[in-house]
């Protein structure tokens, strides 16, 4: 318990000043980084020939999907050719094409939903030029959007910014200089770096042992920087070379969470910094509207690990019976290093921060443990995926702020900008594309044989098994109830497709939300506007998001893990 | 059609960019700094029968980061249940077949399985009948379960000490001695609160190999 307390405390120390550092960066205000990064990103600048000029929300739109359009080209060649490609000391074949493309979606979409394994299914070239360089360019992306999404609610900016720009300057002053720094600490610890092939020895019992080798911590670190979550290892995070100590454990923890927290202060900065004219003025910590979303992600965050944790510590009852003691709690599928508490929060903070690193198999979590991570993949806005979690939880604020003012009959504003038909018609369209994904899809995989093969689990499990499988695809995740026998035609196609449109038809949706508001004028807030930076907000906002879930997404649950946990222990 | 071009040609440079500096020389450089300072580690933290750190793949007995597989011999300390058996083999199991080549994971069994429950009741009349002195109910949660890497190196000490009497009646060894092996290999809390205590179980094994003369 402590040691879970504790980690969170680092957490909140750590993204003080990243949240900090974040805003001036897309705020192009001075940091103490800046002799140095200016000098590098204006090299680049001039030898790409970058147009810094600043964009509206379509250009900014088109130029986020063609890069992603060219990088996903670019990538399904490398897997395709992996085998007649250099740097491939262990002989991997070529990649099928449709495991290629559900690949090729999974990286670019920042979801790391992996039908492959990595020992067997990749070159390291692959794992280079395809995994490490989509780890960085998906997460930066979403930053990127994120980032013009904020200027047009709440900046002061006479533009939405320059995509090229955000993206060179993410890369160079944050997920660069992160990486080799903790990078080179994941290595000091254990995680294997080199270009050399696995390797066999011979054991004190007369067998041999093989040992996956390759650049482990460089994909390592930007996986949960970035919140990617694809592992070198098809066991990811729990397997010793990826994760070997606690040091590493809590290092990819923060990694995690760090940016997506920061995205949630910076926020709150650029609200802020619009009301004040004076320029001397002391910057605030999160900011009166960045502290109420903060807020609100984080009870629900904490709501889902005591869940989590409560339910994992009970242990499962059958293995009870059959003699083995559960004081510990429920530990198949779980590393002795990491326990039960450390478990429940890397389960609870990937799925909330939309990671999807794991660190346990969460196949074999209890039913309610296993239900922890499925529901907030099912929220997407528990903080969220780096940038896009922000954005979704936003949606729900305007939801929040439309629904409250249907009540007492006035028209809707959040941060002073009116809301309206047209932006709530995208709201709707954003909340609701993503359940009717995961249980649209879901329903067609109960309903055909191909779908049904996957299942590996019998009763109330396969449906959770299929559920958690789509909806870690449309909250762009990646994690998996792994027994899902899911490297098939339907499977590869189908997901991919959800992680395509779970994506893109949210981003482009928000970034025209942003548009439209950007264009309006902004009100004064009168005696009749409702406050949205007031704790009543933030319980309000929690209960939105609670109320919206059920209603979506109660009966798949209580067909899959509550069945489960009701006939386990009753 | 213009724009169109527009776009794609910032796209192009944009991606040969992030290629060139994220997917190539980023890795490279962080390579080139794990070989230089921490060239053990970078290597996989392979350890010799003798349990020194080596880099050499053809002297080494293990890796000191990663489990290792021991059924079949009571003598050793017994790890945890692996889905990939540790990716350890004879050369036999390699030709036909048995062993398909490295990989990692977990049993993936959901907790409602019978598959599982049939896997535990197995496992438990296994262990009471090598440990008799060991009461049903009193095992360990870790030592009969998968591990969710299935290459975990360590068990919690009272998963160790459970086997301890049957190890000293295999290997002729007094209880103090493998107490004292245990312990030896027992590794705490990070700052007494980050973690579990927990007992490796290959560097273990090590010593009682080099305590009966194996090796």
């Amino acid at each position: 318990m402590l040691q879970i307390a504790l980690t969170l405390v680092v957490f909140i120390l750590a993204v003080i000043p990243m949240g900090r550092y974040m805003y001036h960066i897309a705020v192009k205000k001075k940091t103490f980084a800046d002799p140095f990064f200016d000098r590098v990103d204006n090299r680049i600048y001039k030898v790409c020939r970058i147009n810094r000029k600043g964009m509206n929300w379509k250009d900014y739109t088109l130029s986020l999907l063609m890069t992603n359009a060219v990088m996903v080209f670019v990538g399904y060649l490398v897997l395709r050719l992996q085998y007649i490609l250099f740097l491939n000391p262990n002989h991997i074949e070529g990649m099928e094409p449709t495991l290629s493309f559900n690949t090729i979606i999974s990286f670019m979409t920042n979801t790391n939903l992996q039908h492959y394994s990595g020992e067997s299914g990749l070159s390291y070239l692959s794992q280079m030029l395809v995994i490490i360089f989509m780890m960085f360019t998906s997460a930066a992306s979403g930053y990127a959007a994120c980032m013009a999404f904020l200027r047009g609610l709440a900046g002061k900016s006479k533009d939405l910014g320059n995509f090229y720009e955000d993206m060179v300057r993410i890369t160079t002053r944050i997920l660069l200089p992160w990486s080799l720094i903790f990078g080179l600490i994941l290595i000091w610890q254990g995680c294997p770096e080199t270009f050399g092939g696995n390797i066999t020895v011979n054991t004190i019992t007369g067998k041999l042992q093989d040992f996956a080798m390759g650049p482990v911590a460089a994909l390592e670190i930007i996986k949960h920087l970035g919140t990617n979550g694809g592992g070198f290892l098809g066991a990811n995070s729990s397997t010793p070379f990826e994760n070997p100590t606690i040091i590493t454990n809590t290092i990819e923890l923060i990694s995690m969470m760090i940016l997506p927290g920061a995205c949630v202060l910076t926020f709150g900065k650029m609200c802020q910094d619009r009301k004040k004219e004076d320029k001397t003025a002391k910057e605030p910590l999160f900011g009166k509207q960045g502290r109420t979303i903060f807020a609100a992600m984080s009870v629900i965050f904490l709501i889902g690990l005591t869940i989590c944790f409560v339910s994992e510590k009970a242990g499962n009852p059958v293995l009870d019976t059959a003699g083995i003691s559960q004081d510990m709690g429920s530990m198949e599928g779980k590393e002795v290093r990491f326990g039960i508490d450390q478990s429940a929060l890397f389960t609870t903070t990937t799925t909330s921060f939309t990671t999807g690193t794991v660190n346990n198999m969460h196949d074999t979590l209890t039913p309610l443990g296993g239900m922890v991570p499925l529901l907030h993949m099912m929220l997407n806005c528990v903080f969220g995926g780096k940038g896009v979690g922000l954005m979704n939880m936003l949606m729900y604020a305007i939801l929040t702020v439309f629904i409250c003012g249907l009540m007492v009959g006035r028209t809707p504003e959040y941060l002073g900008k009116k809301i309206e038909g047209k932006e709530m018609k995208l709201v709707a369209l954003v909340l609701i594309i993503h359940p009717l994904l995961i249980l649209g899809f879901s329903a067609l995989a109960l309903a055909v044989p191909a779908g049904l093969e996957g299942i590996t689990n019998p009763g109330f499990h396969g449906l959770s098994q299929v559920l958690y499988e789509y909806s870690s695809s449309a909250a762009n995740n990646g994690s998996g109830f792994e027994g899902l026998s899911d490297n098939t035609y339907f499977w590869n196609i189908t997901a991919g497709l959800v992680m395509f449109f779970g994506r893109y038809i949210a981003i482009v949706a928000q970034l025209a939300i942003a548009g439209s508001l950007f264009a309006k004028k902004r009100t004064k807030a009168s005696i009749g506007t409702m406050r949205t930076d007031n704790v009543v907000f933030t319980i309000l906002l929690v209960f939105i998001v609670y109320i919206f879930a059920a209603l979506t997404f109660f009966p798949a649950l209580a067909l899959g893990p509550v069945a489960e946990h009701l006939t386990l222990w009753y | 059609m213009k724009s169109f071009l527009k776009y794609l040609k910032s796209a192009v440079v944009l991606t040969v960019l992030m290629l060139v500096v994220c997917g190539f020389a980023y890795p490279a450089a962080l390579t080139g700094l794990g070989q230089l300072f921490f060239p053990h580690q970078a290597n996989g933290s392979l350890i010799t029968a003798d349990g020194k750190n080596t880099n050499d793949p053809e002297e080494a007995a293990g890796s000191a980061i990663s489990g290792q597989d021991f059924s079949g011999d009571p003598r050793y300390f017994q790890g945890r249940i692996s889905g990939v058996n540790y990716n350890t083999y004879t050369e036999e199991e390699k030709e036909d077949g048995t062993y398909a080549g490295v990989g990692s994971g977990g049993s993936n069994l959901a907790p409602s399985n019978e598959e599982l429950k049939e896997r535990a009741e197995k496992s438990v009349e296994e262990f009471l009948k090598q440990n008799p002195d060991v009461k049903k109910g009193d095992i360990p949660a870790d030592l009969l379960t998968a591990s969710g890497s299935g290459m975990d190196p360590h068990i919690t000490p009272e998963s160790a000490r459970i086997q301890i009497p049957s190890i000293a009646e295999e290997t002729g060894l007094s209880e103090e001695q493998l107490d004292k092996i245990v312990e030896n290999n027992t590794e705490g809390k990070v700052l007494g609160v980050f973690g579990h205590d927990r007992v490796n179980v290959l560097k273990c094994n090590l010593d009682i190999a080099k305590a009966i003369g194996e090796i």
